[in-house]
This record gives structure tokens, sequence and C-alpha cells, in this order.
């Protein structure tokens, strides 16, 4: 039985490294870091999470749209965890459009927490315009939609160089060796000092980047705290439960000479 | 169905069961004699049924906060992960419960290949595992494009296209899956409800599946008839029962691994950015599951061509029966048939990991040598070896190894690695 459950994972071993060699057609080696939400009790560093949306706020929210998180998720349990005070304050600070008012109008007025982040342009054609034509993507779930995730946009935005010798770049175009074929549209944003951190964090490049893409994990995972919790959990009820089966299973079938 | 004739004990029961029969049905199932040296790959059948009623009241939870609209479909899936109760748990269990599903399912096909569980009487059995499984295929598409991301797109883009290599109709048919001119919201409002429908012809295929095995009965390791009920038969109830259930957990173990610590290692990043007809993802592959059939499809130069190997490589599946010449239904007794199994497992592994490479060079050749063995083995390396090959002594029952003292090597087997 050993034997068969062995073979069984050494299929799912190979299965997954078969979709992993899929997502990784261009071998580039990223950045580390030691993520706090990696691993089986992985949590988000509730510090790194109000760091990295200050970041958000300060840096990338000029172009980065971020439309399915609201100003009330700031304040859930699992997240960056501001007081529900914090929050209101934080959504009050940011202008909604809202209407048609009884007369027909649209209006603006101060944000609420049940908001969605306000968009920092109209539409996509709008952002477009704004950049050159690169539509700066939506934030919300963009880790979880880059193949290399975290590691991905913490090494991006890490990874702005002079461009080697004979690499001509257009105007509005620069050289991120992360980047696939090393040429973006978005310029270097993060300098060392560029936010300061209320906390007293000294704000370097490397710190930012961690803090922001932290941010950008919860933003695109905000149940990843439960989920790790509830899947030990789980876990552990299933291999208890399975034991116990397994003995039940020797008891029952002891009643004829068959092994089982 | 029912071989013995059961009398309920209470009047009630008597009454109820003299009208419908339900009663000596659940009879029937808990007594249907199993043969005892069933090993544990045999436990996928259950495993499967499993993984159906999983999908099946996962999806139907999903299914009431979807909303099949293109302009919608991929906010409304952002809406069940982060505001719907629990929501990501019931979507990441059907998104890799869909993978599960498969996984197992290549389980219990591979185990029926090693132990000829697909010849004579069984025939009808497997054919109709093979319209589940091409069913099976045709809901994982479906369901991989709801959630309305690029990978969704372009693979709907990438599959109905295939239709369009039928000569004179191919356009119009195309045009008419769609509902368009390319795909769109007609597209997915119709892959949603054929989405929902195919679930439940499966379940009811399933249901002749099992009856038509509750005909013949199981086969076994050792591949031959048994009496039943006799020596080498137990009560389905409790024996299979239990032995079914745990490895059903072991299964759920890995299975809840999946859906709380990696639950999207199988899917594809771009699937969580937006369908956007006007950009093409640079590498677009369908999901692991298909990526042997992808991989046949691409190795033939002639698009009309490699639609028909592609199609002809599951269809060739239900000629088995036939196609095998060989009388003798375990592997274990067939050495030669042992060796190409093994290799055929192989080659279906290297047409999987081809089919996520880009279709070029060294990759575009292993994959058509790879397809080509696929092929041979089905239409020339089975039916010469029922021939030539110089089968084992097989016993006359489970219980018995007689004839010639040949072992019984599976029995031997599972009791060593019980030891262990």
């Amino acid at each position: 039985m050993k034997f068969f459950f062995l073979k069984l994972l050494s299929l799912t071993v190979l299965f997954i490294s078969l979709s992993f060699n899929s997502n990784s057609a261009e071998k580039v080696e990223y950045l580390k870091t030691d993520w706090s939400f990696k691993g089986l009790f992985g949590k988000f560093d509730r510090g790194a999470l109000q760091r990295g949306y200050q970041v958000y706020t300060e840096v990338c929210s000029s172009c980065h749209s971020m439309k399915y998180v609201s100003y009330r998720n700031l304040a859930e349990k699992g997240g960056p965890e501001f007081t529900e005070e914090q929050a209101k304050a934080i959504a009050a600070s940011f202008e909604v459009t809202d209407g048609p008012n009884d007369d027909g109008e649209m209006f603006t007025r101060p944000g609420k927490l049940s908001d969605k982040f306000v968009m920092p342009y109209e539409n996509v054609k709008a952002a477009q315009a704004a950049n050159g034509g690169a539509y700066p993507p939506d934030m919300s779930v963009l880790v979880k939609a880059r193949g290399g995730g975290v590691n991905y946009i913490y090494s991006l935005l890490q990874g702005y160089e002079d461009p080697p010798t004979g690499i001509d770049l257009d105007e509005g175009v620069y050289y991120n060796k992360y980047m696939y074929g090393n040429k973006i549209k978005m310029a270097n944003q993060l300098s060392d000092g560029l936010v300061e951190y209320a906390d007293g964090t000294k704000a370097t490049v490397e710190q930012m980047s961690k803090d922001v893409t932290t941010f950008l994990m919860w933003t695109a995972e905000p149940h990843l705290e439960s989920r790790h919790q509830m899947g030990f959990k789980a876990i552990v009820y299933l291999i208890i439960l399975t034991i116990l089966v397994y003995f039940s299973m020797k008891r029952i079938w002891s009643r004829i000479e068959t092994e089982v | 169905m029912s071989d013995q004739e059961y009398i309920p004990k209470s009047k009630f029961g008597k009454w109820f069961n003299d009208r419908l029969p339900l009663l000596s049905l659940a009879s029937h199932l808990t007594d249907y004699p199993t043969p005892k040296n069933l090993n544990y790959w045999w436990t996928f059948g259950g495993i499967l049924t499993f993984c159906l009623i999983t999908q099946i009241v996962t999806g139907l939870t999903l299914a009431m906060h979807y909303i099949a609209h293109a302009d919608m479909a991929f906010e409304s899936v952002e809406h069940i992960m982060r505001d719907v109760n629990y929501g990501w748990l019931i979507r990441y269990i059907h998104a890799n419960g869909a993978s599960m599903f498969f996984l197992a399912v290549y389980i219990h096909i591979f185990r029926s290949l090693f132990y000829g569980s697909y010849k004579s009487p069984r025939e009808i059995i497997w054919i109709l595992g093979i319209i589940i499984y091409l069913l099976m295929m045709a809901a994982a598409f479906m369901g991989y494009v709801l959630p309305w991301g690029q990978m969704s797109f372009w693979g709907a883009t990438v599959i109905t296209n295939l239709f369009s290599a039928i000569p004179l109709v191919g356009e119009g048919i195309v045009e008419w899956l769609w509902g368009g001119y390319s795909v769109d919201n007609p597209t997915l409002t119709r892959f949603f409800t054929l989405h929902y429908l195919i679930p439940f012809l499966i379940l009811g295929l399933v249901v002749l599946h099992i009856w038509a095995l509750h005909v013949p009965g199981n086969n076994n390791p050792v591949g031959i008839d048994i009496k039943k009920p006799s020596k080498d038969t137990v009560p389905f109830h409790p024996y299979i029962v239990i032995k079914d259930g745990f490895a059903l957990l072991m299964f759920m173990i890995v299975f809840a691994f999946f859906v709380f610590y990696t639950p999207n290692i199988l899917g594809h990043a771009d699937n969580y950015i937006e369908a956007n007809p006007l950009v093409t993802p640079a590498h677009i592959v369908p999901e692991w599951y298909l990526l042997p059939f992808y991989a046949i499809l691409r190795s033939v130069p002639d698009k009309l061509l490699g639609v028909i190997a592609m199609l002809s490589a599951i269809l060739i599946l239900a000629a088995l029966p036939w196609l095998d010449t060989s009388k003798i239904r375990s592997a274990v007794f067939r050495p030669l048939y042992k060796q190409f199994y093994w290799i055929l497992v192989a080659d279906v592994l290297i047409l999987g990991y081809v089919g996520a490479m880009p279709a070029e060079g060294l990759y575009l050749l292993i994959a058509r040598v790879a397809t080509a063995y696929y092929f041979l083995h089905f239409l020339v390396v089975l039916p010469v070896l029922g021939f030539k090959e110089k089968t084992l002594p097989v016993p006359l029952s489970i219980t018995e190894p007689v004839l010639g003292g040949s072992p019984n090597l599976v029995m031997a087997k599972s009791k060593e690695s019980m030891k262990q």
C-alpha cells in the first residue's frame, strides 16, 4: 500500500512540475525575500500591509486602479486591519462621483466604507491616453495574473537598469531586467525616501517594494489567512479520520483471512 | 438486476417494496458480491463518484452568484472570491476539483488498461466510460471559459476554431457555435448553459455505468471470472465500503492540500486578466489534463488531419475491446503486454509534457514520434500481441492459485506492501 501511494504521489509531483514548466517558459531568476504569508501558517505582516497601502496610495494609485477592493476591506480581519475610524477617514479623503440625484445630476461626495477604491482614470481609453498608449493594469489581482507572482512584482520594482549597449529605447520606454522582453512603459517609480512611513521604518526601495507587494498579495487574496487556518484544521481533521478509518478497516477485514 | 429475492421484514416495508423495490435495490447494493482481492487501484470508481457530486454541489452554489455576461462574468467571479461567504472556498474546490476529477479518471482508465477490464463481457461498461470521459472534457473546457479571463477567451477561440477545419461547412459551423462572428457574449451564455447541463448527463451515464458493472460484476487483479458469491468474494458492505472510504480520505487530503495551500498552481496566471479580444496571450495552453491531445493536434501539420488525429486518439479507445485480441485480461499474466503498457503510460506523459511546450524544433519532433507510437500501440501492438504473446498460466480461482503452481502475484504483492 505504501508503494501504491508513493506511485500516486510521484504522479502528482510530475503533474505539478509539468504545470510549473508550462508557466515559466522564459527563465529569469527573480529576487527573493522571505514572505510572511507563505507556508502552512503564513500570515500577513500587518505593518507591511499598512505601509504597502501607503505606497500604493501615494505612488501606484495615480495610474493603477484597484476596482475590486473597497475601503471597508481595509478594516477587515486578515487585512491591514486599520481601525474602522481610520478606514472611514481614509475613505472620506477621496472624492467619489455619485448620482444621478433627484435633479438628474451627478455630484461628488466624500467616500464611504462601502465604496470601491476610486479609479485614477474615467476609463481604459483615458488611462491609455495619459500613459503613452499603455494601459496601467488594474492591481486588484495583479500578483495572481503574473507567472512569477509576488517574486516577479517584487523584482520588477527593483529591476530598472541602464540598457546594455546596443539596445535602443524609444521615447517613454524603459529597460527592466525582469520584464518580459526587457522593455517596459512604466518608468522607475521608487527611490529611497520617496514616502515617509508613519512607523519610522526606513523607506528604502527594497523595503517599499516588499511592502507594496505584500499589500498586492492581500488585495489579490483577501482571505488568504483564513484559508491557511482552515486548511490546517481541515487537513489535521482528515488525517485523524483517515487513521481511525484505517484501523476500522483492518478490524473489519480481519473477519476474513484476506489482508487489505 | 437483483439476483436473489429480498423480502423486507416489516409489513410496511413489504407493501412498499412490492410497489417500488427500492429496498431490494439497497439490499442488492449492500450484498453485491465483490472480488476480495481488489487492490487500491479499484477504489477510484468511488473516488470519481465523490468528485462528480462535489463538482455538482459546488457548481450549483457558484451558479447562484455567477453572472454569465461578457461584461460582468470576470467581476462576478471576483465578487465570489471576495464578498460571498466562503465563496473563495467553494470556487477553489470547484476549480481544483476539476483537476482532481481528471487525475482520478486517468488512474481509473489506466487501471482498466492494465487489468483488461474493458474486455468481454465488460465492453459496454467501457464504452459508457469513454462517453463519460468525453463529456467530462467538454464540461471542463466550457467551465474554464466561464471566468472570462484571457485564457478562457483565447482557449475558447482556439478550440472552437478547430471546427473550421471541416470542409465546406466548417466556417458556418464555427459561427453557429459562437452565435456571432467571434467568441462573445452569446458564446458565454451558451457555454454556461451547457456547462450546467453536462454534469447531469454524466450523472445519468454513471448510473448506467454502474448498472452495467453490476451485471457481470467487477473484474479483479487476477483477471479471471469468479463464482459469485463464493470464497472469492466479499459483500460490498462493509468490506468495500470501508476500503473505498479509506482511499477516498487519502485522496481528500491531497485535494485539500491543493485547495488550501496552492489553489492556483494548476491554473494559468493569464486567466486572472480579464478577457481582451485585442490582446493575444504569448502562449495559449489548455489545462494540464487536455495537454496530451493538444500535443497530438499540433503534431500534424494539416489542420483537418490534426483535428481528426486528436479525435481518433480518444475514439480509438472505444474500439479497444476488439483491438486487443488477447483472451487473458490481467497484465499480470502477460509479460510482454505489461512492458508495452508502461511504454504507453510514458508515451502519454511525454505527450502531455510536449503539449505544454511551444510546437517547434525538438518538441515538435518528440510530439510526432509520441503521436505515432500512441496509434501504433492500439492499431498494431495490441492486435498482434494477442496472437504472439506467450502468457503465464492463470490460476483457477483467487483463493487457490492452482494450475502449474503459478503464484498469485498481485495477492503476494499487496500483502508485502501492507506489511511495510
